[in-house]
């Protein structure tokens, strides 16, 4: 088992696959010779050479297509994207393109590919290199929306989405790239699609999170067990399609439920976590399902007070979590 | 007159084929209105006009090994492929054996793995990326293939065509660009739609050659569009193609073309259809008599009439199948 950064799971994963599948390929912007903005893809282009690390020209609608129309073709693509707050171009591509091609061709078409995109804030990127994008996209059958907080989901999920025969939008959240690390086996694992995992038990409260948000989760777990509550974590992962069985179970098993995430709060993941749960479990409840999320304001703002503001951090999940415990 | 068809390398089989595509596509087409008219089907998009581009188009494609992206008005180009008049029908009828997608989608939405046509949205110009990520794709593999892909003029404004020209055209790709200018964007005239002299013009912009044909005469276009295939299965990179024509009917059942252009301008192109020009050039030099015309002309009217009867009888999906094919089926 070696110890790794975030970021060096993106890159160990598009190698290895690199390296197994002649057909696996990658474009966007600035990821060959520069290897990428967060360097994701250093050392490829010198390994792989520009004809499978394409410096694609500065059009997300393009990389996407393109992308799109190699998948379709048999090839196995992954397109980058710079920022996630880029995407927005590349919509129509994804959304009306790539998510129904199986469905409107009967099946007889269909477009394996990986659009990856770093989201996320608390790196002072302000409105246009902080945003959480998510939720747009998790209302988009023919799509799956993956988003790992580990190095070792980063690595399984990553490669389970270039497996995958359907497209996949793969977030990163790029706070986590250098200061997430963790430990990752030398074998070629793999993490499925469609799987929540409980990732620390508890039987007093059950809080659902993923990307950055699980890490100070788990760090006001931590704070919370001194004083003798007991918090179920529990990694979403795949934030479409939900793993509705994992989190019923999770919300039954405890009767209390929060749900932290960064984007902001009206329509975003934790609307459907707590729809689910209160169709299939209310009466299992002690509490009403609660959420702490970003505020509903357009996007993060650049000033320190303004961004730390917006984020959350262990403190204000801790406390969220204590309320929740004494109710 | 003049043998054009010998000196471009086809032979008066062809040229027949040619023309038998081209007046399926038509025959079809009407026969589409005549149902949408009826009320028996509720959608239909047309060809009408642009048959001598599509199918002059198409001839310059090696069927075994290129791939088509195209667009909705492509009846002739998704003909000489492979769809057939019943393909068409079921596709009108929504039926469950539509190749297309299953009854899924309007009809004019075309594709199918088997006949190497990538499928199509409604959203125009996103097939221009695809076909330059096959082209990508094909040439990753070491393949000569050439992809094709079509749009209308109005389309030439769209991002993706924009974007995709620029990514075809730094990567000196195998794809072609075919614009089929028919004057109008719905009801939108080419005046105002662009502000250059030409469609082609813009190729200018993506460092690649931008060619303009006289899209009534498949001859014509067979001729620039073989010139510019042979041009990318040698590696020099993609063509625009800009075939002008005339929309001979509204944009689709659910238009009225009287608001937006007037009935001689219409009768005006009438007078340019390429169907009968076609047949005037094959008879005069002796490929077409009367008795080969309308030998053609009633297998053309069977199988429009076989396909119907087929089609209009063949099953619906089941209600159910709406929840088939949205992801990778899990084996069982």
């Amino acid at each position: 088992m070696a110890m790794i950064s975030y970021i060096e799971a993106v890159t160990q994963a598009l190698r290895e696959e690199m390296l197994r599948d002649q057909r696996v390929f990658i474009l966007g912007e600035d990821v060959g010779v520069r290897g990428g903005v967060f360097r994701a893809t250093a050392g490829l282009y010198e390994e792989f050479g520009e004809s499978r690390v394409i410096d694609a020209p500065l059009a997300e609608s393009a990389i996407a297509g393109v992308a799109i129309g190699a998948a379709a073709y048999g090839m196995r693509p992954i397109a980058e994207m710079q920022f996630a707050d880029f995407i927005m171009t590349a919509v129509n591509q994804i959304v009306n393109e790539a998510a129904k091609m199986r469905y409107r061709s009967n099946g007889d078409w269909n477009c394996p590919v990986v659009i990856r995109a770093p989201y996320g804030g608390g790196v002072h990127g302000a409105l246009y290199h902080s945003q959480s994008i998510e939720a747009m996209f998790c209302n988009v059958p023919g799509l799956k929306v993956v988003a790992p907080s580990t190095p070792y989901d980063v690595k399984g999920l990553l490669r389970s989405a270039i497996h995958d025969n359907d497209p996949v939008l793969f977030l990163e959240h790029k706070r986590c790239y250098r200061l997430i690390k963790g430990e990752v086996p030398d074998t070629d694992y793999t993490v499925p699609i469609g799987k929540a995992e409980i990732k620390r038990d508890g039987s007093d409260l059950t809080v659902f999170a993923y990307g950055l948000m699980f890490h100070y989760v788990m760090q006001a777990a931590e704070k919370l067990a001194l004083e003798g509550v007991q918090t179920q974590v529990v990694d979403v992962r795949t934030l479409y399609p939900l793993d509705r069985e994992t989190i019923i179970a999770a919300a039954k098993s405890t009767g209390k439920v929060l749900i932290v995430h960064e984007d902001n709060k009206e329509g975003g993941l934790g609307s459907e976590i707590s729809a689910v749960i209160a169709e299939e479990c209310l009466f299992d409840l002690d509490a009403p399902i609660k959420r702490l999320c970003g505020p509903d304001v357009p996007a993060m703002p650049y000033s320190p007070p303004m961004e730390k503001f917006f984020m959350l951090g262990p403190d204000k999940i801790y406390l969220a979590m204590k309320e929740l415990a004494e109710f | 007159m003049e043998n054009k068809h010998r000196a471009l390398g086809l032979s008066d089989q062809q040229v027949l084929d040619m023309y038998y595509y081209m007046l399926m596509a038509r025959r079809v087409d009407e026969r589409m209105w005549l149902l949408n008219r009826s009320g028996k089907i509720p959608f239909v998009i047309s060809c009408q006009g642009q048959e001598a581009a599509q199918v002059g188009a198409a001839f310059a494609f090696d069927r075994t090994k290129d791939f088509i992206c195209p667009y909705y008005r492509d009846m002739g180009v998704v003909a000489v492929f492979g769809m057939t008049a019943r393909d068409f029908l079921l596709s009108a009828f929504a039926k469950a054996e539509d190749p297309n997608s299953g009854g899924r989608q309007m009809p004019s939405h075309f594709g199918g793995k088997k006949y190497r046509i990538l499928t199509g949205s409604s959203p125009v110009t996103t097939q221009l990326p695809h076909a330059v990520g096959m082209a990508l794709a094909g040439r990753m593999e070491g393949k000569d293939l050439v992809v094709y892909t079509s749009f209308g003029e109005g389309s030439s404004n769209q991002g993706d065509f924009h974007e995709g020209a620029n990514f075809a055209g730094v990567h000196k790709l195998p794809v072609i660009l075919f614009c089929q200018n028919n004057k109008y964007a719905i009801s939108v005239p080419l005046s105002k739609q662009v502000a250059c002299e030409s469609i082609a013009d813009r190729a200018i912009g993506y460092g690649f050659p931008g060619v303009r044909v006289n899209g009534n005469d498949p001859l014509e276009v067979y001729r620039v569009m073989k010139q510019a295939v042979d041009r990318a299965r040698a590696g020099d990179g993609p063509t625009l193609i800009e075939a002008e024509t005339y929309r001979l009917v509204p944009h689709s059942s659910d238009d009225d073309d009287r608001a937006y252009r007037s009935r001689e301008e219409v009768e005006e192109a009438k007078n340019k259809d390429p169907i009968p020009l076609f047949a005037n050039y094959l008879k005069a030099v002796g490929v077409l008599n009367e008795k080969k015309e309308r030998e053609i002309s009633e297998k053309v009217m069977d199988e429009v009439n076989e396909a119907t009867i087929y089609a209009e009888k063949a099953p619906y999906p089941s209600p159910e199948s709406t929840l088939l094919h949205v992801y990778e089926e899990k084996q069982k």
